[in-house]
């Protein structure tokens, strides 16, 4: 079985953004929704100041908490686990926004643009689907599975990777199947140290954050 | 896992579920629990239509609130696609059955339908602690002790608005009722004790203190010192009892509005572990 993941090292991360800036292009997401985003935190007081700076997103959980409360059935998870919204079911209860550990999920209920009146390219990419009904990352599903109709390999190619995986300058985002031994993101999670974001709940996220080497 | 210091952002509130969806929570457990008073009541009081209706009123304007608050309004029948694993499925079903059912009662008139109304009003309100309990990412809803703190408060409110309007339009109520009253009240603020136990310390619990307090004080401790007065000044019961139930109304209304818009705060981010840099 696949199970797509994200691999964020955190050694790596400089806060840049440009994953969030590249999320936003590729899904044309309204001002406001990020769903790739980076925490800045700091942690500490002089001297004794340290700074992390942390992606988070929709985890893509195992046991996604969203998935179990909607009561549409709009949330579901596919067999290579990437959560899903069908836009079309979507009622926009926000439950599972408040059910989501992760503070992934968006809902807009009126069309916005970064400058007041669309843009063109706002105007064009404009989805009236996405109004009043809840959004979050999708992994850039499309961007897999159009990639692997093509014999690509995600997380290897950059035409079959979510985007904002390609768009890391430092390297710090890697994407691939946790559940394959030999591939990339396995054999960062076998030499080095991670944990997962809010691990005690036990939705078995399928975001990991790299925090030192293995010793 | 590890079990160290944590860092990260600290929570916040959260901005999803707004007055609308509160309102089902206060509305839809009231009038569940005037369902059941109704129901516990209705082969000894010939008048228990009136109540059935009122309690029917006030879940619709419950459901009413939320469906307002919903993205796609005219899709709210989808609400119902999924009883296999969502509370907010099961919810709707079981407000389908309070109405199916309040619409028999009310047109054969008798009490054993009414009855069946009260068992399916309080699936109704235990559904709408699981709501709130299956909502992980907020720590005060998902907290165990809600769903017993939901249903005792939906009986509290539920059964001081009954004897509020028995003892204002009717008469004053009988004596084992008050008791009930009494008995249901002391079962809330004990739910509220073990809930506020288990929520521990934090945004959460200190913004739910003073609705706590009340719930105690004015919602409990006050209409009891009322019913007492009641049964031992019978000049003065009426009124005593009158107010007693508007008290462990409003107590419960105050209550489940902190907890829907004042203490739903997320958990925030937190890093078990901070970077090691320069170690890959």
């Amino acid at each position: 079985m696949t199970r797509w993941a994200m691999v964020a090292d955190l050694r790596r991360c400089v806060g840049c953004q440009t994953c969030t800036a590249a999320c936003k292009h590729t899904n044309a997401t309204p001002p406001e929704v990020q769903w790739r985003r980076v925490l800045d935190m700091e942690v500490g007081e002089y001297p004794e100041v340290k700074r992390a700076f942390v992606p988070v997103g929709c985890m893509h959980c195992a046991d996604p908490p969203c998935m179990h409360v909607c009561p549409s059935t709009a949330t579901r998870k596919r067999a290579d686990g990437i959560v899903t919204i069908d836009y079309d079911l979507c009622i926009g209860c926000a439950y599972c926004a408040v059910a989501c550990p992760y503070q992934a999920r968006y809902k807009t209920d009126q069309p916005s643009f970064a400058y007041g009146a669309p843009m063109e390219s706002e105007a064009q990419r404009f989805d009236s689907g996405r109004i009043g009904v809840a959004t979050k990352c999708t992994f850039c599903s499309d961007r897999i599975d159009a990639g692997l109709a093509k014999g690509l390999k995600p997380g290897v190619d950059p035409e079959a990777t979510p985007a904002c995986v390609n768009s890391c300058i430092a390297q710090a985002l890697h994407f691939g199947d946790v559940e394959d031994p030999a591939s990339n993101v396995s054999e960062l999670l076998a030499e080095n140290q991670f944990f997962r974001m809010h691990e005690e709940l036990g939705t078995d996220p399928g975001f990991y954050y790299l925090w030192d080497k293995r010793r | 896992m590890s079990t160290g210091p944590k860092y990260g952002p600290k929570p916040w509130l959260q901005a999803h579920w707004d007055l609308r969806a509160a309102t089902n929570f206060i509305l839809g457990g009231t009038g569940s629990g005037l369902l059941i008073s109704t129901a516990l009541t209705a082969h000894a009081t010939p008048g228990w239509g009136p109540f059935l209706a009122l309690g029917l009123a006030l879940i619709a304007a419950g459901l009413g609130a939320v469906w307002l608050e919903i993205g796609r309004k005219l899709r709210a029948i989808h609400v119902f696609f999924n009883p296999f694993t969502s509370w907010m499925t099961r919810e709707s079903f079981a407000a389908l059955v309070v109405f199916a059912l309040g619409g028999l009662a009310l047109a054969l008139g008798r009490p054993w339908v009414a009855q069946a109304v009260g068992l399916a009003a309080l699936a109704f309100a235990f559904c709408q602690g699981r709501i709130l309990l299956a909502s992980k990412g907020i720590p005060a809803w998902r907290t165990p002790g809600i769903v017993e703190l939901i249903i005792a408060t939906s009986l509290a409110e539920g059964g001081g608005l009954f004897v509020a309007i028995t003892a204002t339009l009717v008469a004053t109520p009988p004596t084992p009722w008050l008791v009930a009253l009494a008995l249901v009240l002391i079962a809330r603020a004990a739910a509220w004790s073990r809930y506020r136990k288990r929520l521990g310390a934090g945004a959460p619990r200190a913004a739910l203190e003073s609705s706590g307090r009340m719930l105690v004080y004015a919602g409990t401790a006050a209409p009891l010192a009322l019913l007492a007065i009641g049964q031992m000044l019978p000049s003065v019961a009426p009124g005593a009892d009158v107010l007693a139930g508007l008290a462990a109304l409003a107590a419960g209304w105050r209550l489940k509005f902190a907890l829907v818009r004042r203490a739903a705060y997320n958990q925030g981010f937190s890093l078990p572990q901070l970077p090691v840099r320069g170690s890959n």
